[in-house]
């Protein structure tokens, strides 16, 4: 995919909403797009984590490994949303597994690639840190909620 | 000498056996009981509730979880969460209970005409709502969409499971589930229901908004609809459950700031009440 069609995809995305068309450019340089059949391992829980994701279509499980045989889902991802931050801090681990539960296509970004423009230009580093810090609290805060009794003592 | 008014109140204190025409166990704390009117004359509108009364035990309020219009027999769904509870749960077909009612605001289905209907439900929730999504159904070309979002604890705490997926498999209606946890024979959404809602398409500005469950999923729902989408509290209605007893406004048990959930409520939209959930022990 030349980097023009990556670059329109990207612009339909809200996450991207709003950046400007230089930095747009150096994103889509980094950028490929990737389709998995359903039931794929994207990435795995500990492995080195060298790209970050954004889902097009389909959905992905987030999954913990608990025991020898379970895995426990922590969370679902899907259309829109961005995939895995264990590429951004040292020492770049996933500390969760992707797996897919439909055939699903994501753009995949080149992690080394895109801490390296980050750094060079703080400007489109600080927007995209901005941007995945909002997902972060986000699903923080999912989280939290389903610690707690969510759907508990009602009617 | 002035004569007493009392009558009009001691009738409507005075439950009506209903016959038990069956129950159905649907979770593993959770039943439904069907329930038969005497003459088979009993009419409701969807978001109301009854009084329910296990002979010589005590009296719950219950929400309707039938439809308004087609069935003859009355469906109340119940969990197992006290004495009274449990002795609903332990009654068999052929069996009475004692029914006062309908009483309560209802979900605003009329007002709602013309509109997305946005419904969503967390637990047993759903019970409540139910009414309101078979109206919707039955009344289909008075809604714009109609949504229905449902967040449970696991897999196996799915209430009306078959019905939501047979509203899944149409094309008027979308129907989207997630739970808080699973394994991997779950190929369905995990996470709180707060995030379906970015899923679907609804017209924020031209919504309707009825949500029921717990009082923090109740109020991050409305928070996310409001902020995040620009949502009008007073097109977001919440049910709310306080201990009642009486359940026409005389007792004072239900209070909940200035309003009386079996009289005002129990549906009040969330410019009305949003207020009062942010103070502690209201």
């Amino acid at each position: 995919m030349d980097i023009d069609t990556l670059m329109t995809t990207l612009g339909e995305q809200s996450f991207f909403a709003g950046l400007r068309p230089e930095h747009m450019v150096v994103l889509a340089s980094t950028a490929e797009e990737v389709e998995y059949g359903g039931g794929v391992e994207i990435f795995e829980e500990g492995g080195h984590a060298d790209a970050a994701y954004l889902i097009l279509e389909g959905a992905v499980a987030l999954e913990l490994h608990v025991s020898h045989r379970a895995h426990h889902i922590v969370q679902t991802l899907h259309e829109g949303e961005v995939l895995g931050w264990g590429w951004l801090f040292p020492p770049h681990r996933w500390s969760f597994s992707a797996r897919t539960l439909e055939p699903t296509k994501v753009v995949r970004f080149d992690a080394v690639q895109l801490r390296a423009a980050w750094d060079s230009d703080c400007e489109l580093g600080y927007e995209m840190m901005k941007r995945f810090a909002e997902v972060m609290t986000s699903r923080l805060k999912a989280t939290r909620l389903q610690l707690v009794d969510f759907y508990g003592n009602t009617h | 000498m002035e004569t007493l008014t009392e009558p009009a109140v001691i009738d409507q204190m005075t439950p009506i056996p209903f016959k038990v025409q069956s129950v159905r166990e649907e979770l593993s704390h959770t039943f439904t009981l069907e329930l038969e009117p005497p003459n088979g004359d009993f009419s409701f509108q969807p978001g109301q509730f009854t009084m329910l009364y296990a002979f010589g035990i005590g009296e719950v309020p219950i929400s309707i979880s039938s439809s308004a219009t087609r069935e003859t027999t009355l469906l109340q769904t119940i969990r197992r969460t006290g004495a009274v509870t449990h002795a609903l749960g332990t009654l068999k077909s052929g069996d009475y209970v004692g029914i006062r009612g309908p009483y309560g605001r209802p979900w605003p289905m009329k007002e709602a005409k013309g509109r997305d209907l946005l419904i969503i439900g967390g637990g047993i929730g759903l019970a409540p709502l139910r009414p309101a999504i078979y109206h919707a159904l039955e009344n289909r070309a008075d809604y714009e969409r109609v949504v229905v979002l449902y967040g449970t604890r696991t897999p196996d705490d799915i209430l009306f499971e078959t019905e939501l997926r047979r509203w899944g498999d149409r094309t008027d209606i979308t129907t989207l589930i997630t739970v808080d946890a699973a394994d991997r024979g779950w190929y369905g959404a995990v996470g709180v229901v707060t995030r379906l809602i970015g899923r679907v398409g609804f017209d924020p500005l031209n919504t309707t908004a009825m949500v029921c469950g717990p009082e923090i999923m109740m109020t991050v729902t409305a928070e996310r609809l409001m902020e995040g989408y620009a949502v009008a509290p007073e097109n977001i209605y919440v049910t709310m459950e306080r201990n009642m007893k009486c359940g026409i406004g005389v007792c004072g048990h239900c209070q909940f700031g200035s309003k009386f959930i079996c009289t005002d409520g129990a549906v009040f939209s969330y410019k009305e009440v949003g207020h009062l959930f942010d103070i502690k022990g209201v």
